[in-house]
């Protein structure tokens, strides 16, 4: 058996340490940090609420409930559905689309800069002034960003200060911090990707497409972003996943009258004991998330192997 | 319609850098005009200044009388072809080809159209909804064409298209190209390192070394009647032999060197005197070896070191008396079995075929 498999071309190609390390290494990650945890979580989310003592008794059964009571609310409610649940759901939806789409514009340019008019030692100061901000922790970050924005801070102060306006304008309150935050927490995300892709554009061909009369806009829309679109694809999907599910920056930032949908996650987790139904909001979530991203991508026709290019 | 194109006193600098140095040249209209000298040599930023991605530092471009500066390279009446063509992968062979129409909002049939005629000037005649690395080589060449002639532009540039083509390939696209032009009818203005290239399609050719111009001329003229020792070397081979003045008579230079005196023709326009460092330039298809009948004016003694086959042409390789090494070339046709390493010989050559330069380096240094 052991002679049969250190002899299978993937053993001699690397050497018996390096693919043993390999395998070890993958099916570690595959298997313990993946696919057990999140079977458990799967299962967990169809299960009845019990305490950890009462697992396998006779309260302990399979059952929807945690995922009608995402549409439908509790019993008791006098709602027909649970309102609250899927209004936050929504709003996190809708918001994290216009996240990764403000992401987009603001990257695009900037990575375009860096990858095809800046000389190489600009483009090496661009890029790491983007990195080193991301040296400081997400929830200072935020509590910085918060600073920033509150009705007595730095922004408002400044504003009344010179008279511009007369009272602060509640940033927290309309979430502009927190619109703001989640665009900042994942912009490298962005960056990286479609860096990667358009620097691998041949310039000659902005070159050709402008010396055939195009204008710099149709010069992008014709030949950068139909090259960068796989890079694209890339930013896009990660940063929406990642804006989906974010939660320290939500914590610190969202105004106290709204919740993002991870925050209501960690509610049924943390504060109200409920694992199982904590499960079912988070499989609902990965679930229409993902295919929201294989919709999209079907859309834009892109195929599932050219973002991890 | 094709326009004239001039450059006055164009330099373009990078930095402290010259690439290209007073250049003026006058093209024009109809004309296939190459630009020719080695790597580095500036004609490549000389195109780029023609087509618009290049501001000269100084001096002034006109394409038909009209001062290009400050008109980009989309709103020039010229289009490039570039080294790696720069064709668009992501879209069809038609869709490239019209694309300069696409961009003036010409309608989807319209371009169409247009796509099919090219297609059919180009002998890719249904070939418009191919991708781009569906096509060989060749293809992919003859689209750069079409998808530059698209636009109509009065002033085709070409960046050394051919460079990456196969022999046999680069031999059939020479003459194609030079067919295009003859039938489209408009200025073409060629870049190229390759003498081959630029002598067998060109009108005229200028010949550039360091960012100056050289020599202007028609091939022949520059092929015979070199105005400096680069040029001498560069197009063509040449022998070099270097000596001192001894005698001027009318168009006559007799040079003095260590292996004998020769006699050499002189430009209008050189500039020597008796006593002047200069070189004699003989190229090796006009030294002969000499037997009975032949009377050339010039003779030396050689001994032959090597050969090589070239097919069509045998190369030999010879030491002179003092060292030098030249080197001649007969038919193939030629019986040459009586000549081999160590054989003495005597090669002549005419006066007419040689000429003597004041002395300056060569293409091969």
């Amino acid at each position: 058996m052991s002679n049969l498999l250190f002899t299978q071309p993937f053993f001699k190609k690397n050497g018996r340490a390096v693919a043993i390390y390999f395998l070890v290494a993958i099916i570690f990650w595959f298997v313990f940090l993946v696919i057990i945890p999140q079977l458990y979580m799967l299962d967990l989310s169809f299960r009845s609420n019990v305490p950890p003592l009462a697992r396998g008794g006779p309260r302990d059964f399979y059952t929807f409930e945690h995922y009608q009571h995402f549409v439908f609310g509790s019993k008791s409610s006098i709602d027909a559905f649970n309102f609250v649940a899927l209004g936050v759901f929504g709003r996190t939806i809708i918001v994290s689309i216009f996240v990764t789409i403000a992401n987009l514009a603001f990257c695009y340019p900037i990575a375009f800069y860096i990858a095809k008019i800046a000389n190489p030692s600009t483009a090496r100061l661009l890029i790491v002034s983007l990195i080193i901000p991301f040296w400081i922790n997400e929830l200072l970050r935020s509590f910085a960003l918060r600073i920033l924005f509150a009705n007595e801070g730095v922004i408002n102060n400044v504003l009344t200060g010179i008279g511009i306006i007369d009272q602060g304008i509640l940033f927290i309150t309309y979430d502009v911090g927190l619109y703001t935050g989640l665009i900042y927490a994942y912009i490298l995300l962005m960056m990286f990707p479609l860096y990667n892709a358009i620097e691998s554009l041949d310039v000659n061909q902005i070159e050709a497409a402008k010396d055939l009369g195009s204008s710099t806009i149709r010069t992008h829309w014709r030949i950068v972003i139909p090259h960068a679109k796989p890079g694209i694809v890339s930013g896009c999907t990660m940063v929406f996943m990642l804006t989906v599910g974010a939660l320290a920056t939500p914590v610190v930032l969202s105004s106290p009258n709204t919740l993002w949908f991870p925050q209501l996650i960690y509610q049924w987790f943390n504060m109200n004991d409920n694992w199982s139904r904590g499960a079912a909001y988070s499989i609902i979530l990965l679930v229409v998330s993902v295919i929201f991203v294989l919709t999209m991508m079907k859309l834009f026709r892109v195929r599932i192997g050219e973002i991890a290019r | 319609m094709s326009a004239d194109v001039e450059l006055r006193n164009v330099s373009v600098m990078f930095g402290s850098f010259y690439a290209a140095r007073n250049v003026s040249v006058k093209i024009n209209g109809g004309e296939f005009f190459s630009f020719l000298g080695p790597s580095g040599c500036g004609k490549t930023t000389l195109l780029r200044a023609i087509s618009g991605f290049q501001d000269p530092s100084e001096g002034d471009i006109l394409i038909d009388n009209k001062d290009m500066s400050g008109i980009g390279p989309n709103k020039r009446p010229t289009s490039l072809i570039f080294q790696n063509l720069a064709l668009f992968p992501l879209m069809s062979v038609a869709d490239n080809i019209v694309f300069s129409l696409e961009v003036k909002g010409v309608s989807k049939k319209d371009r169409r159209k247009r796509a099919d005629e090219l297609l059919e000037l180009i002998a890719l005649a249904g070939q418009g909804d191919k991708k781009v690395h569906q096509l060989s080589g060749g293809q992919k060449q003859r689209v750069a064409i079409a998808r530059a002639l698209a636009i109509e532009p009065q002033v085709l540039l070409l960046d050394e298209p051919l460079s990456a083509l196969d022999l046999k390939l680069r031999q059939r696209m020479r003459t194609e190209l030079r067919e295009i032009q003859k039938r489209v009818n408009i200025t073409f203005i060629y870049i190229t390192h390759d003498q081959g290239e630029a002598l067998t399609m060109s009108d005229r050719i200028a010949v550039m070394n360091e960012g100056e111009l050289q020599q202007i001329g028609a091939c022949a003229e520059v092929y015979n009647n070199p105005l400096t020792p680069f040029v001498a070397t560069f197009v063509g081979e040449n022998n070099p032999l270097y000596g001192k003045v001894k005698e001027i008579n009318g168009s006559k230079v007799r040079i003095e060197t260590s292996d004998g005196d020769f006699i050499s023709t002189i430009n209008e326009n050189a500039k020597l005197s008796v006593g002047d460092d200069a070189i004699s330039f003989v190229r090796p298809e006009s030294l002969f070896i000499e037997s009975d009948r032949d009377h050339f004016d010039n003779k030396i003694i050689a001994t032959i070191e090597s050969f090589e086959f070239e097919g069509n042409l045998k190369n030999f390789y010879a030491s002179l008396k003092s060292g030098l090494k030249i080197r001649f070339s007969v038919p193939n046709a030629l019986d040459t079995s009586s000549i081999s390493s160590g054989t003495q010989i005597i090669l002549g050559f005419e006066s007419s075929k040689s000429v003597i330069l004041p002395k300056a380096a060569l293409a091969i240094d």
